[in-house]
Parts: C-alpha cells; sequence; structure tokens
C-alpha cells in the first residue's frame, strides 16, 4: 500500500500571511543591532519609563492578587474612568457599559475595528503615509486599501477633494490618524469638518486612531467624533502607550456605537479574552493621576521639538513643521537619494538611524523619519552627522 | 522664564545655545535671564552632584535634631544664622514638630561630626538640646536615585 502513496505538496505558510510584504522597518533592525554607537531616531516611543505611581499601581493590583481575566470588555471601573477622560477633555459620552472596550493597545483595537467593520473587497480609504499596521490589517480583513496621498506643501493634512476622488461603489471606512505617525500632522477643525462631510455624504464609517490626542503643541486636537454627525459613525481609538509613556503593557481602548463596540467584543473575546488585568489596574491610575506627568513629559516633547526644527532649519532641510505626535518627517530630496538608500547610507556612514519614508506608503517616499523622543545631546550629536552626510551628498 | 530655570535644574550644563532653541527665545534673551536669576540668586549655583559612596572613602552624613529656645524679637532667625555659616553644615530647616531645627551635617568621619556637634552646636548659648542621627546608607539624594538603578534605555533602536 504504501508504495503507491504519492504525497501532495505540503504547504506551510498561508498565503494569506505569504503576501504580507516584509515590514520596511525590520530590515533596518539587524543592520543596527550589527553597528554600534548608532543615535536612533528610529524610535517609536517615549523615551520616558512609565511614571512610577503607574508602575506602582500595577505592583499593588499584582498584590493583591488581581491576576484573574477580567470582563471581555474590560474592568468596569478603567471603563468608566475611560468614558469620564472622554467627557471631560471632549464633551463625548459613551455608555461605559456598552460603548466602551478595553483592547490590548490600540495595535489590536484597530485590527478588530477593521475586521468588525469590512466585508471582503470593501474599500478602505487612508490618507498617505500612513502607520504602517493599518495596510497589513486591512489585507488580513480581505479589504482593498485605497491609499488617499497628502503632500508636505499641504502639511500632510488630508485633503477633503482627494478623499471625494477616491471614493467608488464598494468604499466603506475611512481610517484617520492626527496627531499623524509619521508625518506628525494636526489637521485644523475646518479642514476636519469638510473631511468628515465627505464621509456622511458617502455613507462612509471612520475609524480615528487618535493615539497622539495629548501630543499636541500649541494648538488643538480636533477629535473626530466631536464633529457634527460623527459620533454616530466614527470609532474612537485611544491609547495610553504614548501619552503616559506605556508601551509596553499593551493596552487601549475603542470607543464607539454600541453594534461596532460589541462586534469588536466578539472578535476580542476570541482572540484575546480580555486585554492584561495589570495592564488594566495600570491605566485606571494613569486617567486618574496621570495628568501633572502628562504635562512635564509635553513640556520636554515641544523642547525637543523646537531643538530639532531650529536644527534642520540651519542644515537647510525642509520639512512640514510638525504640531503633534513626535516625529519630524524630513524631505530629503536634496540628496537625490531613495529614502531606503538614504537611511541605510547615513546609517552605514554617519551612524544615525532613521526610517525610510516608503515604510509608510508610497507617498513618503522622498522622506525619512526622525523621532524626537531622544534627549537633547542626542539631537544636536544627530544633526551636527546629519549635517556631514548632506555635505558629502547633496546634489 | 521657569522653562528656562526648569531645563536648567534638569541639566546645569545644557548651553543658553540650546535652550533658546528648546525654548523659542533668542540666545540674547536667556543669557540675560540666567544672569539676572544668578544677581537675583534665584540660580543659587551649580555644581556635580557627585555619588560619594563609589569613591573610595564615603563621607558621613548626620541629621541633628536641634531644640532652640526662641530669641524676642528675632525667633529663631538669629539662631538659625549663626549655626548656617559653618561649612559642615550642608542644609538646615526650620521645622514644625518636635524640634525645631533640622540640621544636615556632613564629614570625613564619624569624630569630625560629633566635634561639631560636642563644640559648636551644642555650645551655643539658644541650643536646648541635640539628637544625632547617623545616615546607614544614602537611597535617593536630591531626586538621584543612588542604590537601584531607573530609567535605563532598554527601548528597540527602531520601532514603528
Ligand atoms: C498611529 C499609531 N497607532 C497605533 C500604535 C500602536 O499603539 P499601541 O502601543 O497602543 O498598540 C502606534 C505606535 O507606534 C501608532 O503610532
Amino acid at each position: 500500500m504504501s508504495a503507491s502513496r504519492t504525497p501532495r505538496t505540503h504547504q506551510l505558510v498561508s498565503q494569506r500571511a505569504a503576501a504580507i510584504p516584509p515590514s520596511g522597518i525590520r530590515k533596518f533592525f539587524d543592520l543596527i543591532a550589527a553597528t554600534e554607537g548608532v543615535i536612533s531616531l528610529g524610535v517609536g516611543e517615549p523615551d520616558f519609563v512609565t511614571p512610577w505611581h503607574i508602575r506602582e499601581a500595577a505592583i499593588y493590583a499584582t498584590e493583591r492578587g488581581h491576576t484573574h481575566y477580567t470582563s471581555n470588555y474590560g474592568l468596569l471601573e478603567l471603563r468608566r474612568e475611560v468614558a469620564r477622560h472622554l467627557e471631560q477633555r471632549y464633551g463625548l459620552r459613551y455608555d461605559p457599559a456598552t460603548e466602551v472596550l478595553i483592547t490590548t493597545g490600540v495595535s489590536e483595537g484597530f485590527d478588530l475595528a477593521v475586521r468588525a467593520l469590512i466585508d471582503p473587497g470593501d474599500e478602505v480609504l487612508c490618507p498617505e503615509p500612513w502607520y504602517v499596521a493599518y495596510f497589513p490589517c486591512v489585507h488580513l480583513a480581505g479589504g482593498a486599501f485605497v491609499p488617499v496621498p497628502t503632500n508636505m506643501e499641504e502639511g500632510f493634512r488630508v485633503q477633503p477633494e482627494a478623499v471625494q476622488a477616491r471614493i467608488t461603489e464598494r468604499s466603506r471606512l475611512l481610517i484617520l490618524n492626527y496627531p499623524n505617525n509619521p508625518t506628525g500632522a494636526v489637521m485644523d477643525r475646518e479642514t476636519m469638518g469638510r473631511v468628515a462631510e465627505v464621509a456622511i455624504d458617502n455613507g462612509l464609517t471612520v475609524l480615528s486612531d487618535e493615539i497622539y490626542d495629548r501630543l499636541v503643541y500649541g494648538v488643538e486636537h480636533v477629535c473626530v467624533p466631536t464633529l457634527p454627525g460623527m459620533r454616530e459613525r466614527s470609532v474612537l481609538l485611544g491609547g495610553f502607550s504614548k501619552a503616559y509613556a506605556m508601551t509596553g503593557w499593551r493596552i487601549g481602548y475603542a470607543a464607539g456605537p454600541a453594534p461596532v463596540i460589541e462586534a469588536m467584543m466578539k472578535v476580542h473575546q476570541y482572540v484575546m479574552l480580555s486585554a492584561p488585568t495589570i495592564a488594566q489596574e495600570a491605566a485606571l491610575e494613569a486617567l486618574r493621576r496621570g495628568e501633572a506627568a502628562v504635562q512635564e513629559m509635553l513640556e520636554a516633547y515641544d523642547q525637543r521639538r523646537r531643538l530639532t526644527l531650529s536644527g534642520l532649519r540651519s542644515l537647510g532641510l525642509a520639512c512640514a513643521e510638525p504640531q503633534g505626535a513626535f516625529y519630524v518627517f524630513l524631505s530629503i530630496a536634496g540628496s537625490g537619494l531613495s529614502s531606503q538608500t538614504f537611511a541605510e547610507q547615513l546609517l552605514r556612514e554617519e551612524k544615525v538611524a532613521v526610517v525610510p519614508g516608503s515604510a509608510f506608503g508610497a507617498s513618503g517616499e522622498g522622506f525619512v523619519r526622525c523621532c524626537y523622543a531622544v534627549s537633547a545631546q542626542e539631537i544636536e550629536e544627530a544633526l551636527e552627522r546629519m549635517g556631514r552626510f548632506l555635505a558629502r551628498h547633496r546634489q | 522664564m521657569e522653562d528656562i530655570f526648569r531645563i536648567l535644574e534638569k541639566d546645569a550644563r545644557t548651553p543658553p545655545e540650546r535652550i533658546a532653541q528648546m525654548t523659542g527665545r533668542s540666545v540674547e534673551e536667556v543669557r540675560a535671564t540666567i544672569k539676572k536669576a544668578e544677581e537675583d540668586r534665584i540660580i543659587l549655583g551649580y555644581r556635580a552632584k557627585v555619588n560619594w559612596d563609589k569613591v573610595a572613602q564615603g563621607r558621613i552624613l548626620a541629621l541633628i535634631e536641634v531644640r532652640v529656645t526662641p530669641q524676642r524679637e528675632v525667633g529663631f532667625d538669629a539662631v538659625a544664622a549663626r549655626i548656617a555659616r559653618y561649612p559642615e553644615v550642608h542644609s538646615l530647616y526650620l521645622i514644625s514638630g518636635d524640634y525645631d531645627l533640622a540640621v544636615q551635617v556632613e564629614g570625613d568621619s564619624i569624630y569630625e561630626i560629633s566635634d561639631f556637634v560636642s563644640n559648636k552646636l551644642a555650645i551655643i548659648d539658644a541650643v536646648q538640646g541635640t539628637v544625632t542621627h547617623f545616615l546607614l546608607k544614602r537611597f535617593k539624594e536630591d531626586g538621584f536615585i543612588i542604590q537601584g538603578e531607573d530609567g535605563s534605555s532598554k527601548r528597540l533602536p527602531i520601532a514603528p
């Protein structure tokens, strides 16, 4: 019997997984690891350690044995605190029982929302450059990703006309991410209002990743669901990673209309069950007593932002003035290099790591992302090295 | 103005040029503000915070509780001013509670400190009594964690 066996070819990895393009960021990782004395502006998280009172609250929760699962939606106390926070900051009202979901970071919240909101073949519009997770998540959910290019001249703010021009029968969802990673762009209320109108006119749902909402410098953050007609058609994603320096805790939340939150919870209950309990306790402490620490970190980011911008100006480098997050999206047009080559050569020749703009979609080509959540000394040293590099490569 | 002080308080070596860029002010303004603050004794000084525990001979620190008879007209001020002038005195506070003055004294040996207490401090007329506590171990001083690390950067060099 065994002589006649003809085994079928064995396919180990699914086509869906195989089709995920390699991350433009991962490649760099090995290069940096192999180089000594690198100043990295390639980071994507605060340099601060989580404020002590938050860490202490988590230790206390552990001591008391808060080591079990929570409700699939997350601790009710935390959902109440999130709802209170959103009401205080933005005048938004969400029912903590049905309209708030605690997620394992905005990362999970984003994935859940996409899965809950689109069917295979649906088109998802997204301003480009985009945060690296958006395209793969939409792809994994079977959606068609439709980038809406933005540019430096318009400060990387998405224009309502550009969204309108890409609407088709299948358009279903619009992703927004302001303050933006990688450009640091913040939307003004007027333009955002007109983008919202396009969404309403075309029956789009809006998925708004506002993880950087607290990191704005001297301008207002426009919270999408506060715009007329938007609360009932948008899902708001909020985080702890950036404002409270809590990236490693893996905690975030989603707020939106009950049916969407319920649909997201249905996926969440099977893939995550519940967000980490200790991290939920830490998040509760962050919302209750973290404001002073947020303000202190904000002042530090703003100072470094100014330092970076003034340094770039003296190097004669162009960028749209970033008003939020902790990134500068720098034009490298003058070098004549592609963003990938620029980043690789800068790392080799001057040991400064930046992220090539092409990692954030086609409109990111010609730019590199520099994160200024590093010390002032490192910013100055990195700028000096970049100055030397540019002097050699300027065309 | 306060932003300038906060920057210098974190790192007194921050050059005025960098402070100017960080705060969006002109270098001249930063220089002038610092100069004036020094003259007005808003900025009292600049010094390195040395961890003497790591240097061969550790320094001895004592906290001394001092009970004082307040004096007509000047209260505690006159005696406090006298005590403050001794170079051994590291810091001096008037406090509420069981005693009046809290004195921190630094010396190279236990003898130096006991000499200070018995021959300099205790003999002052207004001083009624002293209780000396020798410091056994420093954990944190002036905002610096001395025992155990905190805030070491374990960030990935590149992240989304
Ligand atoms: C725009 C954006 N969304 C989401 C995330 C992920 O956040 P979290 O740590 O909450 O999963 C990041 C992190 O860099 C981000 O920049």
